[in-house]
């Protein structure tokens, strides 16, 4: 059984969105979880989370980023093709529910992941803020789709090129100085950000909830490779996650587990652009 | 006359040096003259007491009477009125604690070499044989399996060949469940495996690979949306074990799962010609001491580690691998570490991992396992270095299904509890394998799924 690719749109030119047919994911897919994929015979299994399902059309829709073998075969693929394998949909659904004021904070690709929070939150009922990084204005994705989904849209750049300088975590501390009371921030990204994140909002004591995406097979608990510190304890993002307390997670031992096949991947990449250990 | 010889027919196989550095498989298998004569030490005693140790009751004396008249296909045919997957059995069953343990030449001597017969049996016929596959007549039923490893695929054959609709359910990407991602190719080559599920498949068995039961689907949907009339848990036991000791989330830290899965089901082996890679060491210890202990050592040799080491709590006489994959890993230059436990992992400034610190033990008062029970020596920690460590030490069933479905009883390792039927507290819900009895053999698993479809056969008869 193959998965249909039945559209797919360029973002920017690193990140585009694949919906793929898979009505057994579509089924029962929450914001918050994830897909395993694979290309072909000889691909790896890759982990990617739901940015949106469509259960009547049995569609999964996930939205990746160029960064090594996989993606960049990935990008190669149109509606006429389809994928090897595509299982889900797996991990614990990020609770949304009873959130009154809420920060979605997204970095980069993290903002993808996101924006499936942000539409639960709202159609919830929430006052949603959302905050998007990105290194640049050329880099800027689903912004009308965010300002449909939020009470509150800031979208900051690196460079400043969009008219808005500085980091996720200068916006939220803004917000949150200005008197802006959340009870809950949602923090998607790499893990540098969602750490900064975290430190911020430590200061402040808001909950914070950050999403794990590390190295994994099966994605079901069978392979143990996707494990993270929470509370020094030791935790399976597939399984127990991919959402923690921000404020419990080993961060060193995150970023440390995540250069793991650093030079593997390297070696998977003739060219030489990919970068590393994140698929 | 039988042939009186007290030793067995020899198993040819790669010289040692040869083959630890290659996953082609260790043995060779029986020429058609091993087979006979090995055949011929057979007293085809009366009461054959090797019948009695085997989970699946395979007509040992029978088939191998066949081999000995040279009868090689029906040989074949004799061992899978009981056994649907002799090419595995004959090659991964500990046929030491089973059948063999009960012949009588092996009182003086060794016993009949049976795994290997039966083996002779299972390749000759995948290399002259035929298969006359007829579907059988449909009896309107449907039965969902979960998970295609040995048990699941014992059951789902067994209730196909009854008439039964049957949909093996498999969370991976391909069916075999741990004969695909556990045993290595070296032990079961891959295309034996995806033979035998094809068998199955021609019987009219339907394989969703990608599902995962608990996720995909829940337990209590697959009656009441996809309208079956029983289910049958062969889920195994796929969660690692970790030992809960410092440094466990170090770079180069591995579960065996993780380890083997990226070597036999994504053929990391074969990076970057398959895109999943592994990293092993120069120096890799590996933590345990059963059969997935040694697959995963010698997996680490051939891969081009200098030094492998078996690091095992007990003593030689307590590991619990088979005897041959024991001999086979010494052969191959595996070091083995014996009553020695780790104590922590010790990593470099970027969170690598370069060393273990082990700490001796010895045998105590037997435990409820009734081994003896090993305790630590006091201040004889000693480090290790190594760059890989492979932590074996055991695995539990997997909890998605537990945590999903209501009325499921389970115990507090978490197994499935079932009765010798395979019956579990849900009605038409049977389970049976690692899923029940926490992680065992395939042979075991089989013979839980062969009991459970006759079980599940004589209640949806009723029905």
């Amino acid at each position: 059984m193959a998965y249909k690719i039945v559209n797919k749109k360029i973002l920017n030119p690193q990140i585009f969105l694949m919906e793929v047919e898979a009505p057994l994911v579509a089924r029962r897919a929450e914001p918050g979880q994830f897909i395993i994929l694979r290309i072909d015979e000889y691909g790896e299994r890759v982990p990617f989370t739901i940015a949106d399902f469509d259960r009547d059309k049995g569609t999964v829709t996930i939205i990746v980023q160029i960064v090594g073998k996989t993606t960049r075969d990935l990008a190669q693929l149109t509606e006429k093709d389809s994928l090897s394998d595509f299982a889900g949909p797996l991990g614990v659904p990020t609770s949304l529910e009873g959130k009154k004021k809420v920060a979605v904070i997204g970095g980069g690709l993290g903002t993808a992941i996101a924006y499936p929070q942000a539409k639960k939150l709202h159609n919830l009922g929430a006052d949603v803020t959302v905050i998007t990084g990105f290194r640049n204005k050329d880099l800027i994705i689903l912004e009308d789709d965010l300002k449909k989904v939020s009470n509150k849209l800031i979208i900051t750049t690196d460079d400043g090129s969009n008219g808005l300088q500085g980091f996720v975590t200068d916006r939220l501390k803004e917000e949150i100085e200005k008197g802006e009371k959340f009870d809950e921030v949602i923090a998607i990204g790499p893990l540098v950000m969602m750490r900064a994140v975290c430190n911020l909002t430590k200061e402040y004591n808001i909950p914070t909830t950050v999403s794990m995406n590390p190295v994994m097979i099966d994605g079901t608990g069978m392979c143990g490779g996707c494990r993270v510190i929470v509370d020094g304890e030791t935790k399976f993002a597939c399984v127990d996650g991919p959402d923690f307390d921000g404020h419990k997670i080993d961060w060193n031992s995150a970023l440390n587990r995540q250069q793991m096949f650093k030079k593997y991947e390297q070696q998977s990449c003739e060219d030489g652009h990919c970068r590393i250990g994140l698929h | 006359m039988p042939n009186m010889s007290l030793k067995k027919n020899p198993m040819p196989e790669q010289d040692p040096n040869v083959r630890n550095k290659n996953f082609l498989e260790v043995t060779t298998g029986y020429t058609v003259a091993m087979a006979v004569d090995e055949a011929q030490r057979c007293l085809n005693c009366k009461n054959s007491p090797c019948v009695n140790g085997c989970p699946v009751s395979v007509k040992i004396p029978e088939f191998i009477s066949l081999i000995a008249q040279e009868k090689f296909e029906d040989a074949y045919n004799k061992i899978t009125e009981t056994n649907s997957l002799p090419a595995v059995c004959g090659r991964v069953c500990p046929q030491e604690k089973q059948c063999e343990s009960k012949c009588v030449r092996g009182i003086k001597g060794e016993p009949v070499g049976i795994g290997r017969l039966e083996r002779f049996a299972a390749d000759y016929h995948m290399e002259h044989g035929e298969d006359k596959t007829e579907k059988p007549q449909p009896n309107g039923k449907k039965v969902a399996v979960v998970g295609s490893g040995p048990s699941g695929l014992t059951a789902a054959g067994d209730l196909a060949k009854m008439g039964y609709e049957v949909t093996i359910y498999e969370a991976f990407h391909t069916a075999g469940g741990v004969l695909m991602y556990g045993i290595p190719e070296f032990r079961l080559p891959k295309n034996i495996v995806q033979k035998e599920i094809s068998k199955l498949k021609d019987l009219g068995v339907n394989i969703e690979t990608n599902v995962i039961i608990g996720k995909s689907i829940l337990l209590d949907e697959l009656f009441e949306e996809f309208g079956y009339d029983a289910v049958y848990i062969g889920s195994g036991a796929g969660l690692p074990s970790f030992m809960g000791i410092e440094g466990e989330a170090l770079n180069g830290v591995y579960s065996a799962n993780e380890f083997l899965t990226r070597i036999n089901l994504m053929k990391g082996y074969k990076f970057p010609e398959y895109d999943t890679p592994v990293f092993i060491g120069k120096n890799v210890a590996v933590f345990g001491g059963g059969n997935v202990a040694m697959d995963a050592a010698r997996s680490a040799k051939r891969l081009g580690a200098e030094n492998v080491y078996i690091v095992y709590r007990r003593g030689k006489e307590e590991l619990p691998a088979r005897i041959e994959e024991v001999m086979h890993a010494e052969e191959e230059g595996i070091i083995f570490k014996l009553l020695q436990n780790p104590t922590r992992f010790i990593g470099d400034e970027k969170g690598w991992l370069k060393g273990v610190e082990v700490i001796k033990m010895e045998l105590g008062e037997p435990d409820a396992s009734g081994r003896r029970r090993p305790v630590a020596i006091e201040g004889s920690e000693e480090i290790l270095d190594i760059d890989t460590a492979v932590i074996s030490i055991g695995q539990s069933p997997n909890p998605l299904i537990k945590n999903t479905t209501k009325g499921l009883d389970t115990n507090k390792k978490g197994c499935i509890i079932a009765d010798e039927n395979g019956a579990t507290s849900k009605p038409f819900v049977y389970a049976g394998g690692d899923v029940v009895t926490g992680a065992a053999t395939v042979i075991l698993a089989m013979g839980a799924g062969k009991t459970a479809a006759k079980a599940i056969d004589e209640e949806l008869s009723k029905k």
